[in-house]
């Protein structure tokens, strides 16, 4: 796809920028792998944004932690390395089913230039055989938000075992019951050698190599794409598993890569189609017509646009991202209505005054400005949950659309006149 | 380098922007880098505020690093004031930015704003934390926006009594309500309403929902009460020094602390205190036949030092529980805690650490944790009700209905919180009675509606037992099948027979981990290896005289 397919000229705009720092993946990934802990080098700040973002559940066990500098640290009264060395020794001590631990950098920890990448190889090779010690940047001046995700996964490549059998390889978080639905329907493509990465235990890792078709999930992979590329693998080229329209253009990339023909995959894939359409159909009821703003959070905003778009009749006034990956966005772009308006990077205030100025009938924000914008009598979608829910594939197209859909039917609900 | 799992403040700016978001008029220019931004949350979802918090971030990221990144904060400051256009300016780092030093508050002290105050907040992110922060932040911008009407030295101090020959009546300033803050929406209106009803006004409430001018008008108010010692501490003192201020520094959170303030603030102002008390049903509630079993419930106490005081106050005196450890982790008013801790015989646990607050719970096996938002982690770990007392806190515990925790309505509040999580009377004595019950098993609680804990009974204790041994001892794998025969509690050489063991286990399951560590602590004075069941009883004998 050439670059040019783009649908409008792009915004390119500096400012403050309201969104998460890359630290926060650890929300969702320590989930996803339960015998891996994640323990952030940096200030109280991090370890504050960490806990008040996943405090409200209440942890017997905490699966993520933070080493905060102290101004001995920053004096160099104290050696860094040998700092840190103690405390994983501690935490290893009291949680010794730990099989994976992510040392992950912050914004200090980046300023002042501590090398954890060595530190991680050197409590590796001590703790070799027990628990595999890795590094990633979750900093707030290099990675937003999801982006903590891609520097994870890019850590965890160079374990992945080599192989270069043909398998397909699905990269991005995936809800459990979506990845299983999705694997059974390659299954019946006659794909059957699929692996996930993240895996479900830190352990168990795929291979990667010649033989591997890559499928991205989630858009926001970029570092994790290229760095699985120079693995061997091939990446495919599809819009991303968003709605009915992009999950079958995604799963018939996918299968048709691993050698499907179309009849087979048409056999698959045209029944779950027409049911999509269906499930779709309330909530495209609510949703057509209506003018949508999307505020930069995760980098999904491109996918969302093109379903909210195309499936459910929306109109969109704005998509923003907070960075545009034209290579991985390629076939997204190519799918949005001619001249699209779309802004990459954020100056949130010259933002909120174009959403002002326009009052769309939903905003789609993160949670600093959803409340906010609520009490100024326009309508939001908090898009932090659109991480945490299981939107991908065609049968829960029905389900993304109802996230965009029930905030609008919730104001038509309440009613507090007399 | 310190390892947290759990930090009970968050960094000192977060105390400065509390103070900016509970205000009106006062804008924050910060300077951070980009994902700082988390802490509007705070305010938007834990406090459901309907509007952004006063505050312009930089947000700068890595590639500006290598440009000028002090012309950002200029740009920032410009911006905002013209934006914004606030009565009074703060301007400060976050962490990172402290690290690169581009001295916001200077380059703002050079910059043409209008005239408006400027306050230029040094806040050192590495070693102090947000109650120090918001303490520091109110502090400065009242001595900034006050230094003009100081005092000349050697004035005489007004009296908190001139009311009486300037013919009105008399008036005090609340201060340290904030947001994020504990229920001090709610505190602030019923300290209010008690005030009223001793024909007291209120002057300014600050920071929460002050303006600038309003703090202008503190030295006209009779006295100031310090509601929230963590948060006023500095500034009541500093207008004691400047301004002759008399402070009222009793916090009325429980029935002996509300009257003992009726008392100061009346002995003060030159009034007469009321003979009866606010009328609060905690007293008759506490006294009535159903909370006899209350007596002597081992509770753990562990919050800000305003609120572990007051919480331990209570318990000992007006619920008759027994206070088994007390802490807090407001170093600033360490002394307090420890006078308060002394007075229960207690030594107190002055920390940070979430872990050896974690310990000393598991230490002290209490039956209640009063605590925050991070002891009801650890006493889900332990398998402790819980009940929640002071900062830090989520979003629970910002609810809709009125909710304070001081003053006689506060009173009754903390009754209901404090006991609804501990196990009801009758369930506790059929418990006790019946163990072989198919649906109230060992230490079901039906009253909160939860399901039984099938067969992980010990679970608790046995956790308890680990934090302490780091790699735990071989449990015997055969033989008393679902009994552990080696001590899980910490003290090697200890071994439990299972008739002994069964004897524990018939214990009611709130008091067993007490029991357990008792017999052992008898069994190694006398230097007895192997505990039974005559042995617990002996300890049980030998510990009740």
């Amino acid at each position: 796809m050439p670059p040019d397919a783009s649908p409008g000229t792009v915004l390119k705009e500096s400012g403050q920028r309201e969104v998460f720092c890359g630290l926060t993946s650890i929300v969702w990934l320590h989930r996803r792998m339960p015998d891996a802990f994640f323990l952030v080098v940096g200030s109280r700040t991090c370890a504050h944004l960490v806990q008040s973002a996943a405090g409200v559940m209440i942890f017997a066990e905490p699966r993520f932690g933070t080493a905060i500098l102290g101004e001995r640290d920053l004096a160099g009264l104290a050696d860094a390395n040998d700092e840190l060395d103690r405390l994983v020794r501690d935490l290893l001590a009291r949680r010794p089913e730990i099989r994976t631990l992510f040392l992950v950098g912050s914004c200090p920890s980046e300023v002042i230039k501590l090398d954890l990448a060595k530190a991680a190889e050197r409590l590796g090779a001590q703790l070799a055989g027990r628990v595999r010690v890795l590094n990633y940047s979750g900093s707030g001046i290099e990675t937003t938000f999801t982006q903590g995700e891609d520097q994870a996964l890019v850590a965890m490549t160079p374990l992945l075992p080599s192989s270069d059998e043909p398998q397909l390889l699905i990269a991005g978080t995936l809800a459990d019951a979506v990845e299983d639905r999705l694997i059974g329907l390659f299954a019946r493509m006659g794909v059957d050698a699929v692996r996930s990465l993240p895996p479900r235990r830190s352990t168990d890792l795929p291979p990667v190599g010649k033989g591997t078709k890559l499928l991205l999930a989630q858009p926001f992979l970029s570092a994790t794409a290229r760095a699985l590329v120079a693995r061997g693998a091939e990446l495919i080229a599809a819009p991303y598993p968003l709605g009915v329209e992009g999950s079958r253009a995604w799963m018939a990339a996918g299968a048709a890569a691993c050698g499907a023909s179309p009849a087979q995959i048409a056999a698959v894939l045209d029944p779950l189609v027409e049911r999509g359409q269906r499930a779709l159909a309330p909530h495209r009821e609510i949703l057509a017509g209506k003018r949508l703003f999307l505020l930069p959070d995760s980098q999904l905003e491109l996918s969302l646009a093109r379903f909210l778009n195309r499936e459910c009749g929306m109109e969109l006034v704005e998509v923003g991202t907070p960075y545009l990956d034209r290579q991985l966005l390629a076939p997204e772009l190519a799918l949005l209505p001619a001249g699209t308006a779309i802004s990459e990077g954020q100056d949130v205030e010259r933002q909120l005054d174009r959403v002002r100025a326009a009052r769309p009938d939903l905003v789609v924000c993160g949670m600093g400005l959803a409340n906010p914008l609520e009490a100024e009598g326009i309508a939001t979608k908090w898009s932090i949950e659109l991480v945490f829910s299981p939107i991908h594939g065609c049968d829960q197209a029905g389900d993304l659309a109802e996230l965009f859909a029930r905030p609008l039917r919730r104001r038509s609900l309440l009613s507090f006149a007399a | 380098m310190e390892l947290t799992l759990w930090t009970y403040e968050g960094p000192p700016h977060v105390g400065a922007l509390r103070v900016a978001a509970s205000m009106e008029g006062v804008h924050y220019v910060l300077h951070a880098p980009q994902g700082d931004t988390y802490a509007d949350l705070l305010f938007t979802m834990i406090e459901r505020r309907d509007r952004r918090p006063p505050v312009t971030y930089t947000t700068f990221q890595a590639r500006d690093l290598g440009g000028d990144t002090a012309e950002l904060v200029k740009r920032s400051i410009a911006q905002a004031v013209e934006r914004f256009q606030p009565e009074a300016l703060l301007v400060g780092e976050s962490c990172t930015a402290e690290l690169i030093q581009d001295q916001p508050g200077a380059l703002a002290a050079g910059m043409p704003l209008g005239g408006i105050p400027v306050v230029s907040l040094e806040l050192p992110a590495y070693s102090k934390k947000e109650n120090w922060g918001a303490a520091e932040t109110l502090y400065q911008l009242v001595r900034t926006l006050l230094k003009d009407q100081i005092l000349p030295p050697g004035s005489s101090k007004p009296s908190p009594q001139r009311w009486q020959q300037e013919g009105r009546r008399p008036r005090v300033n609340l201060l340290g309500p904030s947001l994020l803050g504990f229920r001090c929406r709610d505190d602030v209106l019923e300290v209010r309403r008690l005030l009223d009803g001793l024909g007291i006004d209120v002057a300014v409430v600050a920071p929460l929902g002050a303006r600038p001018a309003d703090l202008l008008r503190l030295p006209t108010a009779d006295a100031n009460v310090c509601l929230y010692p963590e948060l006023a501490g500095p500034v009541c003192s500093w207008l004691e020094r400047s301004f002759g201020m008399a402070t009222v520094r009793t916090v009325p959170i429980g029935i002996g602390a509300t009257r003992a303030f009726v008392e100061e603030v009346c002995g003060l102002l030159g009034m007469e205190p009321p003979m009866d008390g606010e009328p609060s049903r905690l007293p008759w509630y506490s006294r009535s036949v159903d909370s006899t079993y209350l007596t002597g419930k081992r509770v753990f106490i562990f919050g800000d030092a305003t609120h572990a005081i007051a919480a331990a106050r209570i318990a000992s005196q007006e619920l008759g529980f027994q206070v088994v450890g007390l802490g807090s982790y407001s170093r600033e008013l360490a002394r307090e805690v420890r006078a308060a801790a002394q007075q229960l015989g207690l030594e107190a646990l002055i920390t940070d650490d979430y872990l050896a607050v974690e310990q000393a719970m598991a230490e002290a096996s209490p039956e209640l944790v009063l605590g925050t938002q991070m002891e009801r982690h650890s006493a889900k770990r332990l398998g402790i009700p819980c009940a929640v007392i002071s900062s830090p806190l989520h979003v629970q515990d910002v609810p809709a209905r009125y909710s304070p925790q001081m003053g006689a309505e506060g009173a009754n509040v903390i009754f209901d919180a404090w006991v609804h999580p501990l196990m009801m009377g009758l369930e506790e004595h059929l418990i006790g009675m019946f163990r072989h019950d198919f649906e109230f098993v060992d230490g079901h609680r039906s009253h909160l509606g939860e399901a039984a804990p099938v067969g992980d009974a010990q679970a608790g204790e046995k956790q308890a037992g680990e934090l302490q041994v780091g790699d735990e001892q071989a449990a015997a794998p055969a033989g008393s099948a679902d009994l552990p025969v080696s001590s899980p509690g910490g003290l090697p050489g200890l071994a439990w027979t299972a008739d002994g063991e069964a004897e524990l286990a018939k214990i009611p399951f709130f008091v067993r981990s007490k029991v357990r560590r008792n017999t052992e602590t008898f069994a190694r004075e006398r230097q007895v290896a192997v505990i039974d069941a005559e042995m617990l009883y002996e300890a049980k004998a030998h510990l009740s005289r």
